[in-house]
């Protein structure tokens, strides 16, 4: 586990002690934790000096602040209308098929969670997917299974 | 100025005025949800949209400045049409359980369903499919199924008393208002000031009530069932039951409770009196201790009586709890003394008197269960019921209120002073101590006409005031021609001002008065719904009007004042005082 | 088949002159005179609501303050729209330039990108692009700074105001209109927020003048439009073309032939039937032109195997997730019109409850709080205009 408190210090240093930094060290902290828990939601209400609720609310605004912990790697698939009409459906399918979860879950060993997410901007590739921000798009379910297989590879070396 | 139409009457506005404003001016009543006096505009509910000529939109009334050669129109069919509508969307994600609830008869939405009736659901019920999780905390109880998101809690909680207990959280259909990660009052950064109850237009927030508990205590006839009333009760009482804010029932009061079957009704009054004479010796003791012994002693020295204030100074500036007076409040003296000297001179076993107060607050509710407050060796309130939950109570019995001949209160603890009537005003704490401290140093009468200390009354957040000792008794000749710097604040976000300075250490003062509530106990989140400035000030004439009309208007010349120390306490700041009547506070989390 | 679609070419032109040559050339020139040019060119805004950009910066020009901002909103969340995307990419310093003339005409020191989180992965290039667009800024005495505001997963902050509560650390809710963020935006001072296709455009204006770029369009609209064309398309795509084309003429180029219906301006747009594709032209509507459907750039096709219930619902369900939730005509509403397709399609309410839920998504267009809830009842309308027997049956 990386020192946290250090890291909220850090991000309060990097970005500075004022509301308008709430959601840069938010995101920060999603980037090292893959979620915001209740404690860190604290040191960052006291750091800032702004009340828990403010933080909860703010944060809990943004789908891409997850409260509840994930897995290393976050995918979220593309559900909006372009993308549901090119195949989202088999794109979740086979993801579900690879990793033995549900959409919303997490798999056992923590190391893939399954979202789904509004239009990420690449109607004109659809299917598309983020894993962890990088886009992946034209999917198929041969192209996700190898995705996946490679994500899976990484892992282990 | 500005000068439009509404409803083809011609209006004439300074500028900046809303078109709800304007239209209120020439008598036109533009419905109103998220829209309070005393917040800023939301612009949320959209229930005062109103038409514009030449607008394709309907406009929030409340968040739209009047602006010249507007032509408006209020109650439009394009109006009513779209009015009915959203009133019809709130009802369908609004638990409908209006016999169910607390607030039945009293509700903002109830009473918009009433205008915009219509006589079959016209949307999918929402509100069934949303969590059924209540919080009943201690002293607030919080239903999520029948809040229509309007956040005047959260402007509330933010606006007026600073704490941002609440929130809007998430977005969309998912959005909600909540404490921090959905936690109960009782766990949270939360006063209990009950604010936020006081400004629900709804019955979402509302108190955790108790007087189920106390109907069961007057007529089990083993208990010995005693009352007391706040101050700022007998002059808001009279509201629910249809009297003008501001008119005093003191007397109907003390009948009512009588008939209730309460044993003995007495007055949290005598306690505000004994306040002042334990608080007015600890501020010449503090003062002593510092110009005279060189003590290190935490100065300002500042009132204890609100215990909404006091769970945010707990809070907020754990650091600065010395600065607070060890008095308890009224409320918790009284208890305190319920159970020892009252019980001692009636001649009855403690254990079977249930001692109940009746407060114009809800975080009374929590102090009163606070562990620390069991100094007569029991509970020393068993239940603090608020102005509102009174009124229900007499309701219930049957009883009107208006009818009743005036009665005096039981004795013993049942007398007061002036002094202890204006406790319920914000300033009337400082007022009433000043009227005695002046007097204890220099033997003389404050310097005020009519003894009234006009500084520190009104609705001014911070108010300032200085007195200056002059011609001392030889025993405070050490605070010969001081002048000492006092200020009273009301509205825990004005308190915040105060608290910073002396956390800087700046504070120009020596005695401060904190209110959690806006105007004092009168605006306190326990009294009769609606409450604003308007009704706030009425409250506070009829407080001050009562006091002017005491025979006595000093605490100090409280007869069984005098009598308590005589046979029970002995001296201020006695042993005996310092076990039943002070007390200790807790350093909480800020976050 | 013969290209009807005049494409144009200012936004992704390859001229010579280096973007920062131009942004130094247009410095020199007085802000009065830029604003007048803008007024001239009759460019409007790019994100969809179309507010005159020469006024807009007037406005904030004007208005009093110790600071200023300038905002450029890269929260490109409409359904169907990715051409902001392009312009990040490829011609970031032309955005950059225009964000610097906005800041020379207004008195702005300081602006920021709102990058939306779903484009997380453009950051850094971009970010290196503002490193040396700064370098600019000083080569040419321009007292100009400019940071990325990164999103975090919210449709609604796409509107001005919502962006500035999101960009100040608040929940992303859209505030009350007046006052404007002309006079009171980022932290309450004057600011101009405008689209990333707008900086380019008057970015471009400066460089052709105005009369050049007025020259672009058809049917009385001026300039030209970045398209995301998706869908059911053969070649879905960024295109850049002259304002003011039928929805015919896209749909021959774009089409794939069997196109049953267009959805113009993404899911807070219009559904245009293959029976009105000639009708319906792209640009801003004057007066009372019905005709005119405006964009932000969002072209959407669909063909005879699409489902136009399931398309609807797919709409709903977008925006009952997205809307921030504080009003109560967007909030409830939105719920309440997906669930009453639902319902009427499984028969738990009858057919005539549409013209109940008609009735709610009109009354939503014209008391909502920002044009989220307002434009729902663009595409709801409009679909159940066309294809009511898809909705019911």
């Amino acid at each position: 586990m990386p020192d946290t408190t250090k890291l909220i210090e850090n991000l309060v240093e990097k970005y500075g002690k004022k509301r308008e930094s709430l959601l840069p060290i938010l995101k920060g902290i999603i980037e090292e934790e893959r979620y915001l828990s209740e404690e860190r939601m604290l040191e960052v209400a006291k750091a800032l000096d702004i009340s828990g609720a403010e933080v909860y609310g703010t944060a809990s605004f943004y789908s891409f602040i997850d409260l509840k912990p994930r897995g290393k790697h976050i995918i979220r698939v593309c559900k909006t209308i372009v993308c549901d009409m090119k195949g989202k459906n088999e794109v979740i399918k086979t993801i579900k098929d690879c990793l033995g979860i549900d959409v919303g879950e997490t798999t056992t060993d923590g190391m893939f969670t399954l979202l789904q997410t509004n239009c990420i901007g690449q109607c004109d590739h659809a299917p598309a997917m983020l894993i962890d921000g990088e886009v992946y798009n034209e999917l198929n379910a041969e192209k996700v299974r190898n995705i996946i297989k490679e994500y899976k590879l990484n892992r282990q070396n | 100025m500005i000068t439009l139409k509404i409803n083809n009457t011609q209006v004439e506005v300074p500028e900046g005025t809303t078109i709800l404003e304007a239209a209120k001016k020439i008598g036109v009543e533009i419905p109103t949800l998220c829209h309070h006096e005393d917040l800023c505009v939301a612009g949320n509910c959209r229930v005062c949209v109103v038409e514009i000529k030449g607008r394709p939109r309907l406009e929030a009334s409340c968040a739209t400045p009047a602006e010249n050669g507007m032509e408006v129109f209020t109650h439009s069919a394009k109006v009513r049409n779209a009015r009915n509508v959203i009133t019809q969307l709130l009802l369908s994600e609004h638990a409908e359980e209006c016999t169910l609830c607390y607030k039945n008869g009293n509700c903002e939405l109830q009473n918009l369903a009433e205008e915009y009736y219509h006589d079959d659901e016209m949307f999918i019920d929402l509100a069934h499919e949303r969590e059924h999780r209540i919080d009943k905390s201690t002293a607030l109880r919080y239903d999520p199924s029948k809040c229509i998101r309007c956040q005047r809690c959260v402007r509330t909680c933010a606006e007026i008393q600073g704490v941002n207990a609440l929130s809007a959280a998430f977005k969309g259909k998912d959005m909600m208002i909540t404490t921090f990660m959905e936690k109960t009052f009782g766990e949270v950064v939360c006063t209990n000031c009950g604010q936020c109850v006081v400004h629900c237009p709804t019955g979402a927030l509302t108190e955790r009530t108790y007087y189920d508990e106390i109907w069961e205590a007057i007529e089990d006839p083993d208990k010995h069932v005693v009352v007391n009333t706040a101050p700022s009760v007998r002059v808001a009482l009279g509201e629910p039951f249809g009297l003008e804010p501001g008119t005093i029932v003191t007397g109907q009061m003390a009948a009512a409770l009588r008939r209730l079957g309460f044993d003995s009704v007495l007055d949290t009054d005598f306690a505000a009196d004994l306040t002042i004479i334990e608080e007015g010796n600890e501020f010449i003791q503090r003062l002593k201790k510092k110009f005279v012994d060189g003590e290190e002693v935490a100065l300002p020295m500042i009132t204890s009586c609100s215990p909404g204030w006091v769970k945010f100074i707990e809070h907020m500036y754990p650091d600065l709890l010395d600065h607070l007076s060890t008095c308890k409040s009224p409320q918790q003296m009284f208890g305190a003394l319920a159970k020892t000297y009252y019980a001692e001179k009636k001649g009855i076993d403690p254990a079977k008197i249930v001692s109940v107060s009746i407060m114009p607050c809800t975080a009374k509710k929590f102090e009163a269960n606070r562990p620390e407050m069991k100094s007569s060796g029991y509970q020393d309130i068993d239940a603090g019921l608020t102005t509102r939950e009174l009124a229900k109570m007499i309701k219930q019995a049957g009883i009107d209120l208006t009818k009743l001949p005036e009665e005096d209160f039981d004795s013993i603890m049942g007398e007061s002073s002036g002094a202890g009537v204006i406790f319920g005003a914000t300033g009337g704490v400082m007022e009433a101590a000043l009227r005695t401290v002046y007097e204890i140093i220099t033997g003389r009468e404050v310097p005020f006409r009519h003894l009234d200390i006009q500084p520190v009354r009104g609705l001014d957040g911070v108010k300032e005031a200085t007195i200056k000792f002059e011609n001392c008794k030889s025993e405070y000749s050490f605070l010969e021609g001081a002048e000492v710097k006092v200020a009273v604040a009301h509205g825990l976000r004005n308190a915040r001002k105060i608290m910073d300075q002396i956390k800087e250490g700046k504070s120009p003062y020596l005695f401060v008065e904190i209110m959690a509530c806006p105007g004092g106990c009168i605006g306190g989140g326990g009294q009769p719904i609606p409450t604003n400035d308007e009704i706030r000030m009425k409250r506070i004439e009829a407080i001050y009007r009562e006091d002017a009309g005491k025979p006595i208007r000093k605490s100090h010349e409280n007869p069984e004042i005098k009598q308590v120390y005589e046979e029970f306490l002995k001296k201020p700041l006695g042993e005996k005082s310092h076990k039943l009547l002070h007390t200790h506070y807790t350093k909480r989390n800020r976050y | 088949m013969a290209s009807q679609v005049k494409r144009a070419e200012i936004i992704f032109a390859p001229y010579s002159e280096y973007p920062y040559k131009i942004l130094g050339e247009a410095l020199k020139k007085s802000p009065d005179e830029i604003i007048e040019a803008l007024i001239q060119s009759g460019l409007r805004g790019r994100g969809g609501a179309g507010f005159p950009t020469g006024l807009k910066w007037k406005f904030a020009k004007e208005a009093q303050g110790d600071e200023k901002y300038v905002v450029c909103n890269a929260d490109e969340g409409e359904p169907g729209t990715f051409k902001d995307r392009d312009i990040l990419v490829k011609v970031p310093r032309k955005m950059l330039s225009g964000m610097g003339i906005c800041a020379h005409v207004i008195g702005a020191k300081k602006g920021f990108i709102y990058l939306r989180a779903e484009y997380d992965y453009l950051k850094e290039a971009l970010q290196k692009e503002i490193d040396f667009f700064h370098q600019h800024c000083e080569k040419y005495g321009l007292d100009f700074h400019v940071e990325i505001k990164s999103g975090a997963g919210a449709y609604v902050v796409g509107e001005e105001t919502a962006l500035l509560n999101s960009a100040e650390g608040k929940r992303g809710e859209p505030r009350n209109k007046p006052p404007f963020p002309v006079t009171e935006g980022y932290l309450n001072k004057p600011t101009v927020v405008n689209n990333v296709e707008t900086f380019v455009n008057a970015m471009m204006v400066c460089r052709i003048g105005a009369e050049e770029f007025a020259k672009y369009g058809m049917r009385g609209q001026k300039g030209s439009k970045l398209f995301s064309i998706a869908g059911d398309t053969t070649k879905p795509g960024v295109y850049e073309l002259e304002l003011g084309l039928t929805v015919e003429e896209l749909v021959n180029e774009f089409g794939d032939g069997n196109t049953k219906a267009v959805q113009v301006g993404g899911v807070s747009g219009f559904c245009v039937p293959r029976a009105k594709f000639k009708d319906k032209t792209i640009g801003f509507p004057g007066k009372d032109d019905v005709n005119y459907i405006p964009t932000g750039g969002s072209i959407m096709l669909f063909n005879h195997t699409r489902s136009m219930y399931h398309v609807l619902e797919n709409y709903l369900e977008f925006f009952e997730e997205e809307s921030c939730g504080q009003c109560t005509p967007c909030r409830v509403g939105t719920q309440q019109l997906l669930k009453g397709i639902k319902a009427i399609k499984k028969g738990e309410k009858d057919p005539e409850y549409l013209d109940t839920l008609y009735k709610l998504a009109e009354t939503m267009k014209v008391t909502s709080k920002c044009g989220l809830g307002q434009s729902v009842a663009n595409s709801f309308c409009s679909i159940v205009d066309e294809f009511k027997e898809e909705i019911i049956y």
